[in-house]
């Protein structure tokens, strides 16, 4: 079965992100298939190069990092409001005149139209957060 | 610009934060007129607090914020035509359904289930 999982919380605030993440992980160990995660809103977030969590904490980027580098899993930030939450590209970050790039590079940033396609292609859509 | 994507699947946004209190709101509507533009089939669902955002006569100025109810009344110029409201959560409200900025259909509980098991997607916001 083909997945597309929408994120919408940021990995500050409760579980909902990294229980997406983990989520996602056990579908693809199921044998099961993700068109994409779409990060919308405050999910957005989760693409962050910049949070610093306490040494004793897992970093919820690790999760999704895995799963881009490990699966190849499509990672999409919505860039209407990424630009709202300072979640930058380099190329956002030239065009706005930031001081630079806030997204990691695992995460593409793309319009609403990556998340109509990621439903349009998928039997089965995940919404956590919001 | 209207790019249609195939296959078509319909879609039923659940709309239940309140118009101002966070950016779901927005978010939401954005979502639904994404589906529009790219020629998917997709109808909205008020529930909860989100019947607030059909208040009639928002006025958004003093926090300046975008009028949310008028942004919904927009809604069917895009093709977004089947709007539902949980008719219990109008009535906790106070909402009068007939003074609602969109013309939306009011469902009980029973009818509520029967809708969203009609969709491929259901998108909770």
């Amino acid at each position: 079965m083909i997945y597309t999982i929408l994120v919408m919380s940021s990995p500050a605030s409760g579980h909902c992100s990294r229980s997406a993440a983990e989520f996602a992980l056990r579908v693809l160990a199921r044998g099961h298939r993700i068109y994409r995660v779409f990060f919308l809103d405050a999910g957005t977030t989760n693409g962050s190069v910049s949070n610093v969590y306490p040494q004793d904490e897992t970093d919820p980027a690790t999760a999704w990092l895995n799963l881009a580098e490990e699966h190849a899993v499509d990672l999409v930030i919505c860039i209407t409001s990424a630009l709202r939450y300072g979640m930058l590209d380099d190329t956002e970050s030239r065009r706005h005149e930031r001081p630079g790039a806030t997204v990691n590079r695992a995460f593409t940033l793309s319009g609403l139209g990556q998340l109509v396609d990621a439903c349009a292609m998928s039997d089965r859509l995940v919404t956590f957060g919001g | 610009m209207i790019v249609a994507i195939s296959p078509k699947k319909s879609t039923l946004i659940v709309v239940r934060h309140s118009p101002y209190g966070s950016s779901l709101a927005r978010a939401s509507i954005d979502a639904a007129l994404a589906h529009a533009a790219f020629g998917q089939p997709v109808d909205l669902l008020f529930m909860g607090d989100g019947v607030l955002q059909l208040l009639p006569c928002q006025d958004s100025s003093a926090i300046d914020a975008r009028n949310i109810g008028r942004l919904l009344a927009s809604l069917p110029m895009y093709d977004i035509d089947s709007i539902y409201i949980d008719a219990r959560a109008a009535a906790h409200y106070k909402l009068d359904i007939s003074q609602v900025p969109l013309d939306a259909r009011p469902l009980e509980n029973a009818e509520l289930h029967q809708l969203m098991a009609q969709y491929d997607h259901l998108m909770g916001f």
